[in-house]
């Protein structure tokens, strides 16, 4: 399988993370969708690694997962605290700071 | 200490002395201030003192020092130096201005004691003696402008320096534009002189003029003439000399200073300085001599008939500075120099005099008003009389020999100097008679109201409330605006000479320089002190420097004496013997009288062609083009942009985090898209 | 045989990314999350990155998954199920508009490249490449810094949670007792509170001034726009 097709795989995941964080109003699922992103971009990592047979792309990875998990304790914790305060969970009613 | 170095000490002073006062402003006591002031001053002239002996032992024909701090400009083959020229010209300047200086600031310590803004006045005080030194010891031009600038900025916080008189800030403004007129004339001239010789500096403008210009070349001409405008602004010469009697407005001391000392004498000190120049370019030295023929004899009769005491002697300066223009622009800078150093101790003391009679006055200056302070003030009016011998160059007093001297090398020059000489012998007719009007109106007579209660009671005599002068009737202080104690006069408390032991010793030892200063430079080579110093700087002259001609040096000596004595005797009979007969020559020469009280209109003609339309330029572009350009368009303008911006921006802010999440991969597709597009 | 499980596995993978964004209950999703990442778990040993692989499945697909089960038990999927497409506003309509954007552009910029080498299956490996001694050795040696600074950010995140969920942290403190002005639920602010909207509207920067236009009348309170309004 030549790196395109992993690419394109990617691509489109990626679009669907997108579009995912874009129509989607749980903030759970916003933090699902945003992990989609992420991982996205590491097939494309790993992808590319492959493609010059050079094991920085796999590091490359490693660190993003690393970032992803960062993201997801303080996500989950913001969410924990939004419910705790019988807070809406629901980005779009969270709209306090508009101009 | 070096040569180097002393100027730098000399500018150093009254700069220090300046910034101490004003940075710690009123945390200093007023009497430290003053202290301060003084000190700082008389600190300098030790320097100029230590500069004179350390010139005095080069050798005669390398009398000139330059040293500079630092580049101010080195590009491209110009180079500008922060650096000083220390020459006999300018040494005998500074001496001039740091000695007379520190007279004036003893005599403010006391005078100013009980002012309000004693501390700022000592500040500005030093400032001023500090932008002088700096203008006289300048090393180039641009630095000479600097310094120029400085003085005229200087005046302006003096003059106004009561600010809360309206009439003493319009004065100051009115200085100030009028110095401003100067200045671009002098950075014009500058300019001019630069874009032919590409130097700035005083040793190769000097010594390169003879070869970048042809004699009396146009292009020099224009330059000097451009120069002699800031000069003619500078020291109060036709048709810049109305400030000048504006300039009272400022508090006594400062008139002083302005007259004496510093500011008016820089215009004579310019054409002396650029007198290499000024030689080889003979028509505009003409015109500077004949503006101060003309200066001379127009100021002379204004003062002839003025009754403000202080404006009488205002006029009395700008005619004597007539003749000090007249004589440097006509070669004749022994007596030009001498004339300005025996003119600053008379008029200095002048002045001091006439601020301890309004004083004891309280506050009134009306001549109409004075009479009788004989009694009442004998310290200033032995004064007063030194002064006035001194300044009416009677026989034997400084003013005598300097006077004479001075239109004895004008006269030696011969030609059409002959119109010259003889205005100045003229003029000479009228400095006395204003001069012994004056002494005879103000000492002589009853005493009056107020010189009855010095009399009396040992105090100055206090008016009820006070009022400003230079508003209403100045003879009725009932007609005049009512003020504060604490503005437009000296403090609560009036201080004059006989009680203030300050101003005493300030004017003492002028009232001896008046007296004797005339036997460094007697006629006849008896003494040359004077020209013999000078001479390193004026060796380059094309004219003959002292000329020798004693028939026509006694000639004008004994003139001299005879106008001065038989016109002190006319006005001893006119004033005191038939005190109606001044009343009587008015009524008789109505028309006279009338173009002198109104100073030859010049005010007049200057408020209607150019004061008025720009005032009216000014009141239509405030009201229209302000208005509606300005505030409407540019103004309104970029706020309504500004609001119409922050509103469009302001909708994007939902506070939605999903439509901020749009926002970035919109953003995103649109930068990838700019760069596929590139790639195509 | 590459090519079948490249296909199998990829599908699987997009199917799940599909599922997670279009299935209603959040459980669910993260359910079809986790099927997705075995899925790229898969396709990164068809990249022979077996170290990745692994860690994978046992830190993503493991423990963050697990996480978020946890999350998604205790918070609930919310009272009012998230109505997907439910309102097609603009906004929603236009992020379609902009992931598929993205996509196309993303794959015009992979296969109108120049890059030749993304039509091979790669360059030949080395025996070590995407082992975990090859890995270990990266991290430790050229890698060490970007290392180090995860580390740092892991314990940041770790420190940021605790402080954010905790009990008794300090947002916790004033759990039930919310000031209106300070909550986080919309609320209007009374006047005066220095907010955007007051600075541009005019009302109430300070104390209010008595306006003779408004002599006699209450202060009205800014016009704010409430949350079903925007929808």
């Amino acid at each position: 399988m030549t790196v395109n097709w992993y690419l394109i795989v990617s691509a489109m995941i990626f679009t669907l993370g997108a579009a995912g964080v874009l129509i989607r109003r749980n903030p759970l699922v916003i933090l699902l969708c945003l992990e989609l992103m992420l991982n996205a971009g590491n097939l494309a990592l790993i992808g590319f690694s492959r493609m010059w047979g050079n094991g920085a792309g796999e590091i490359f990875a490693i660190v993003v997962m690393v970032i992803a998990a960062c993201e997801v304790a303080i996500g989950l914790g913001i969410i924990v605290a939004l419910y705790r305060r019988r807070l809406p969970v629901d980005v779009d009613q969270l709209k306090e700071l508009h101009g | 200490m070096s040569i180097a170095l002393s100027p730098w000490l000399v500018l150093a002073c009254p700069l220090v002395g300046m910034l101490t006062i004003a940075l710690l402003g009123k945390k200093l006591s007023p009497s430290v201030a003053g202290t301060i002031g003084t000190l700082a001053i008389a600190l300098a002239f030790v320097f100029a003192v230590i500069t004179l002996i350390k010139l005095q032992a080069l050798p005669s024909n390398a009398r000139v020092e330059t040293t500079s701090l630092w580049d101010l400009v080195n590009v491209d083959g110009v180079k500008i130096q922060l650096g000083l020229y220390v020459d006999p010209l300018s040494t005998f300047m500074i001496l001039v201005v740091t000695g007379v200086s520190t007279l004036i600031h003893l005599y403010s310590a006391g005078y100013m004691q009980t002012d309000e803004g004693y501390v700022r006045y000592f500040a500005y005080l030093n400032f001023f003696v500090f932008s002088m030194l700096l203008l006289v010891l300048a090393g180039n031009l641009v630095l000479l402008i600097i310094g120029w600038a400085f003085v005229g900025a200087a005046s302006y916080m003096l003059v106004s320096y009561w600010y809360r008189r309206d009439t003493a800030t319009a004065a100051g403004i009115k200085a100030f534009v009028i110095n401003v007129i100067g200045d671009i004339g002098l950075v014009l001239g500058t300019l001019f002189l630069f874009k032919t010789m590409g130097v700035l500096d005083y040793g190769h403008l000097f010594a390169g003029a003879h070869t970048a210009f042809q004699k009396d070349a146009p292009e020099l001409v224009i330059a000097m003439l451009l120069i002699l405008v800031g000069a003619f602004a500078k020291s109060a010469q036709i048709p810049f000399q109305t400030w000048l009697p504006d300039a009272m407005e400022g508090p006594t001391p400062v008139s002083s200073l302005i007259h004496a000392a510093t500011m008016v004498t820089a215009g004579v000190y310019l054409i002396g300085r650029l007198h290499v120049l000024f030689e080889w370019a003979p028509t505009a030295a003409a015109v500077g001599a004949i503006v101060g023929a003309l200066t001379l004899l127009i100021a002379g009769s204004i003062g002839l008939v003025m009754t403000d005491l202080k404006r009488v002697i205002a006029y009395s300066t700008m005619s004597q500075i007539g003749y000090m223009i007249m004589g440097v622009s006509a070669a004749a800078y022994v007596g030009g120099f001498f004339h300005m150093m025996t003119h600053a101790f008379f008029k200095a003391l002048l002045f001091m005099a006439a601020g301890s009679i309004i004083s004891a006055m309280g506050g009134n200056q009306s001549l109409n008003n004075m009479s009788g302070f004989r009694k009442a003030l004998p310290f200033t009016f032995a004064c007063f009389l030194a002064g006035g011998f001194a300044l009416s160059a009677f026989p034997l007093f400084s003013g005598f020999f300097s006077k004479d001297t001075l239109l004895f090398e004008v006269g030696a020059r011969g030609g059409w100097y002959w119109a010259l000489y003889a205005a100045g012998y003229i003029g000479a007719a009228f400095t006395v008679f204003y001069t012994w009007r004056m002494i005879f109106r103000a000492f002589w007579g009853e005493p009056c109201e107020q010189a009855q209660v010095v009399i009396d009671t040992g105090h100055a005599y206090h008016p009820a409330e006070h009022t400003n002068p230079h508003t209403g009737n100045e003879d009725d202080p009932s007609t005049q605006e009512v003020e504060d104690s604490e503005v437009g006069f000296p403090g609560k408390e009036h201080k004059y000479a006989e009680k203030t032991w300050q101003m005493r010793f300030a004017m003492i030892p002028l009232a001896i320089l008046a007296v004797v200063a005339g036997v460094i430079e007697l006629p006849f080579g008896i003494t040359n002190v004077l020209s013999d110093f000078l001479k390193p700087t004026f060796a380059d002259t094309i004219v003959t420097y002292m000329p020798d001609n004693s028939g026509l040096e006694a000639f004008g000596l004994i003139l001299s004496s005879v106008i001065a004595i038989v016109s002190l005797a006319c006005a001893y009979w006119i004033w005191v013997r038939k005190p109606g007969t001044s009343a009587a020559i008015q009524a008789r020469l109505p028309w006279l009288h009338k173009l002198f009280i109104n100073k030859w209109y010049f005010d007049d003609f200057y408020s209607i062609f150019v004061v008025r339309p720009v005032v009216w330029i000014g009141q239509w572009a405030s009201d229209s083009f302000e208005r509606v350009i300005i505030d409407g368009a540019f103004i309104g303008g970029t706020s309504g942009l500004v609001k119409a911006g922050s509103a469009a921006v302001r909708a994007i802010q939902t506070g939605l985090i999903r439509s901020y999440a749009a926002l970035v991969i919109g953003g995103l597709s649109v930068v990838l898209l700019y760069f596929l597009v590139r790639g195509l | 045989m590459t090519f079948l499980f490249f296909f199998i596995f990829a599908i699987i993978a997009l199917a799940g990314a599909a599922g997670v964004v279009v299935l209603r209950n959040p459980f669910y999703c993260v359910l079809s999350l986790v099927v997705h990442l075995i899925a790229l778990a898969l396709l990164f040993l068809l990249l022979e990155a077996q170290f990745v692989a692994v860690a994978q499945i046992v830190v993503y697909a493991g423990a963050v998954m697990v996480l978020y089960v946890f999350v998604v038990a205790y918070v609930g999927g919310g009272d009012k199920p998230d109505q997907l497409w439910s309102a097609g506003t603009r906004q929603k309509a236009l992020a379609v508009c902009f992931a598929v954007a993205i996509f196309v552009e993303l794959a015009i910029a992979l296969l109108g490249t120049a890059l030749s080498a993304l039509g091979t299956d790669g360059a030949k490996l080395s025996a070590t490449y995407g082992t975990p001694a090859e890995i270990g050795k990266l991290l430790l040696t050229n890698y060490l810094l970007a290392f180090e600074l995860a580390s740092m950010l892991l314990l940041v995140a770790a420190i940021g949670a605790v402080a954010l969920a905790g009990r008794r942290g300090g947002i916790a403190e004033d759990e039930g007792n919310l000031s209106p002005r300070h909550g986080l639920v919309h609320t209007p602010s009374p006047a005066a509170t220095g907010s955007m909207a007051e600075g541009v509207s005019g009302y109430g920067v300070t104390t209010p001034l008595p306006d003779p236009q408004f002599e006699g009348r209450e202060l009205q309170q800014p016009a704010r726009v409430t949350a079903e309004d925007d929808r």
